[in-house]
């Protein structure tokens, strides 16, 4: 698994971040982070109130390719095709490889889940709805939603109104690129309530980083 | 998107007018491998709702938050996070990274994935397996020895009344019949050409290893198996059925890729399947002291690739099956 292993290094370097001490905590963003900054926050943790995403411990490789699909209108939306599209290759790495090494501090979200939406949105998120051909949530985005880099972003803890408004995206097409239709095949087949259920309680719990393990868990069973 | 199959990603397409779609585009999906994962591919137009689809099933079972809360409805409960969480629930008798669910959609639930209800009603039955009439509970232990890579739990075990409890609970209303619609995995038609390793490489690498891993060990993130194994030391066992290349083109034809039923063209289901079969993982537990032997026993058949040479590797020899020892609850 070397490929992980690599992409083990910003998570890496991002927890080591996390364990200096309080207020010695960040790297230094990279000048090309400036322009970022108003929307996403000095560190990326996004501005929820505003539906501006966390970018902080997202894949590398999934910024790199969101950034590619905004700028070539794969992924529509007018604010950030304006900013993707001046940026050059190396400006969209080193952006990308920043906002993966950055710690997922943030606390847990003020937004609860209203109580109707708490076990509809807990059901998809857990075991999915396959009357609807709705698979888990959590089986493509680990438990938790805390994401399987390189190709499965982390689903909590970002503002609600912003992952409602992915589902719709890949629902009315304004939203391709992603791997193999993977996460259109899904939001197709949701409803506006299974969409607001289950973004609300994604909303709620609180992000997290992803520990990959490179080594699957030792157990006695089997040969070699 | 082709408007004309736009549709079948919505509720409510009828089971016929898919297959006549199907019939109509496949051959449109022929030569659809992508060269790479990263290569964000066009939506597989014909990626159905779930695994029933094709299956002809009428039964529903019952909706999981209707178990009882009573004493039987703990029971019930229990064997459902058996089929959810293996480990978890029944370590004594776990010996790989598995869970029931991995390869029975929904914990048991879901026709097309070898539902438990479509099972619960088509024993006592004979099966060729080991020349018997066997028991529901006897077929439950046979997926801890082979499926889990670990011990048959006692008949009469906790475990076992919980799994035969929740099977019970899912199947009520159904009549005992063996031919039950949905159960099992829905066949899939012979391929044109023979099942090939180099093609079912292909198909691997362009629609399954973006989750299964290049190296079929699957993913773990926070300790937690999130893309299971399809081989290697923590999966299933050289004795288990998804090891028969039928039964595991059946399988991923009608359930893989995840949340894509019915996606991938026939031909490449048993071409992925021949791969994924070609690979090597723990000895079949009912060894005969050599490779040679425990073929002519057990695998003597074109569906096992168990004793025969794929790739450069003669499958199977391992040595001696470790004993499986259990792990502490
Ligand atoms: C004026 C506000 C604004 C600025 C400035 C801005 N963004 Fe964004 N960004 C957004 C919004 C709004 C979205 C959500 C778009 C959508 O809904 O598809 C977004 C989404 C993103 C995403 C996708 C996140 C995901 O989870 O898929 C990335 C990556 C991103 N921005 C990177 C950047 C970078 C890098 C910069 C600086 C070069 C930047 N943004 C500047 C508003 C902004
Ligand atoms: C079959 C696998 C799969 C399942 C199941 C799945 N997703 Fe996804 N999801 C993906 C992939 C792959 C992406 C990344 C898309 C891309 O790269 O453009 C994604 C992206 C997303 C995003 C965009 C995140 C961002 O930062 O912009 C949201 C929101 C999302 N998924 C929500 C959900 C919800 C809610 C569910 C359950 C109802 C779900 N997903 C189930 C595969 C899956
Ligand atoms: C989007 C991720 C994804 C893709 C792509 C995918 N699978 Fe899976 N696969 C899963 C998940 C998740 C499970 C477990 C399902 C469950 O627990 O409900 C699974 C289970 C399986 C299993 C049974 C469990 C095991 O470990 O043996 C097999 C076999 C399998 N997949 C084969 C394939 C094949 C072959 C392909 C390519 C044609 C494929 N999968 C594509 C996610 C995926
Ligand atoms: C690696 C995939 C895999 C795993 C894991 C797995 N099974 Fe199975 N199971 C199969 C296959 C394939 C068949 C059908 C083929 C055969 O006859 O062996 C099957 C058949 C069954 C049947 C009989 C179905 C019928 O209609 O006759 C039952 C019951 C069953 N499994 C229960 C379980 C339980 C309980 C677990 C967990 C302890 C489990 N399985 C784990 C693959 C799996």
């Amino acid at each position: 698994m070397r490929q992980v292993t690599l992409r083990l290094m910003p998570l890496i370097a991002g927890w080591a971040v996390l364990c200096s001490p309080i207020g010695s905590v960040h790297a230094a963003p990279p000048t090309e982070a400036a322009s970022c900054a108003a929307c996403h926050g000095a560190f990326g943790e996004g501005l929820p109130a505003e539906n501006y995403p966390r970018l902080a411990g997202l894949p590398a490789q999934y910024i790199k390719a969101q950034l590619s699909y905004f700028a070539d209108g794969t992924r529509k939306n007018a604010i950030m095709a304006g900013m993707a599209k001046p940026l050059s290759p190396a400006q969209i790495t080193i952006l990308a490889d920043y906002y993966a090494s950055l710690p997922v501090t943030m606390p847990a979200p003020a937004a609860s889940v209203a109580p109707d939406f708490v076990a509809r949105g807990q059901q998809l998120a857990e075991f999915g709805d396959w009357k609807a051909g709705i698979p888990a949530c959590f089986r493509c985005h680990a438990a938790g939603g805390v994401g399987v880099p390189p190709y499965f972003p982390p689903i909590a803890g970002q503002s609600a109104k912003y992952l409602a408004d992915q589902i719709t995206a890949w629902q009315t097409g304004t939203r391709q690129g992603d791997p193999q239709g993977l996460m259109h095949s899904v939001a197709s087949r949701m409803t506006a309530v299974d969409t607001q259920a289950v973004t609300a309680y994604l909303a709620a719990l609180k992000p997290a980083a992803a520990v990959l393990g490179d080594t699957q868990p030792v157990l006695t069973g089997g040969v070699q | 998107m082709n408007a004309l199959i736009k549709p079948l990603f919505k509720r409510g397409i009828t089971p016929l007018a898919y297959a006549v779609l199907l019939g109509a585009s496949a051959p449109l999906l022929a030569a659809d491998a992508a060269p790479a994962v990263t290569q964000p591919s066009v939506i597989p137009a014909m990626a159905a709702l779930n695994a029933a689809l094709l299956t002809g099933a009428t039964f529903t079972p019952p909706d999981p938050a209707s178990i009882p809360k009573d004493e039987f409805g703990q029971v019930v409960q229990l064997g459902r996070n058996i089929m959810f969480e293996t480990k978890k629930y029944a370590p004594e008798y776990v010996g790989n990274s598995l869970s029931c669910v991995n390869c029975h959609t929904d914990g048991g639930a879901m026709a097309g994935s070898a539902p438990l209800w479509g099972a619960w009603v088509s024993y006592p039955a004979y099966r060729a397996k080991n020349k018997k009439v066997n028991t529901y509970e006897e077929r439950l232990q046979g997926c801890f020895r082979f499926s889990m890579n670990g011990k048959a739990p006692p008949l009469g075990s906790e475990v076992l009344v919980a799994l035969q409890a929740y099977s019970y609970w899912l199947a009520r209303g159904l009549p005992v019949d063996e031919k039950v619609a949905g159960r099992g995995y829905p066949n899939v038609p012979e391929p044109a050409l023979a099942p090939d390793f180099v093609r079912g490489k292909a198909v691997y690498e362009a629609q399954c290893a973006i989750c299964h891993a290049a190296n079929g060990e699957g993913r773990v993130v926070n300790g937690a198996v999130v893309f299971p194994p399809l081989w290697g030391a923590q999966s299933f066992n050289w004795g288990a059925g998804m090891g028969s290349i039928a039964n595991a083109a059946k399988f991923i034809y009608a359930n893989m890729p995840y949340g894509q039923s019915y996606s991938l063209t026939p031909q490449q289901a048993w071409d992925v399947a021949y791969y994924m079969d070609g690979q090597e993982r723990p000895q079949d537990p009912r060894y005969e002291g050599s490779v040679a032997a425990t073929r002519a026993k057990y695998h003597d058949n074109k569906n096992s690739l168990y004793g025969t040479t794929v790739n450069g590797v003669l499958l199977g020899d391992t040595g001696a099956p470790k004993s499986f020892k259990g792990n502490k609850s």
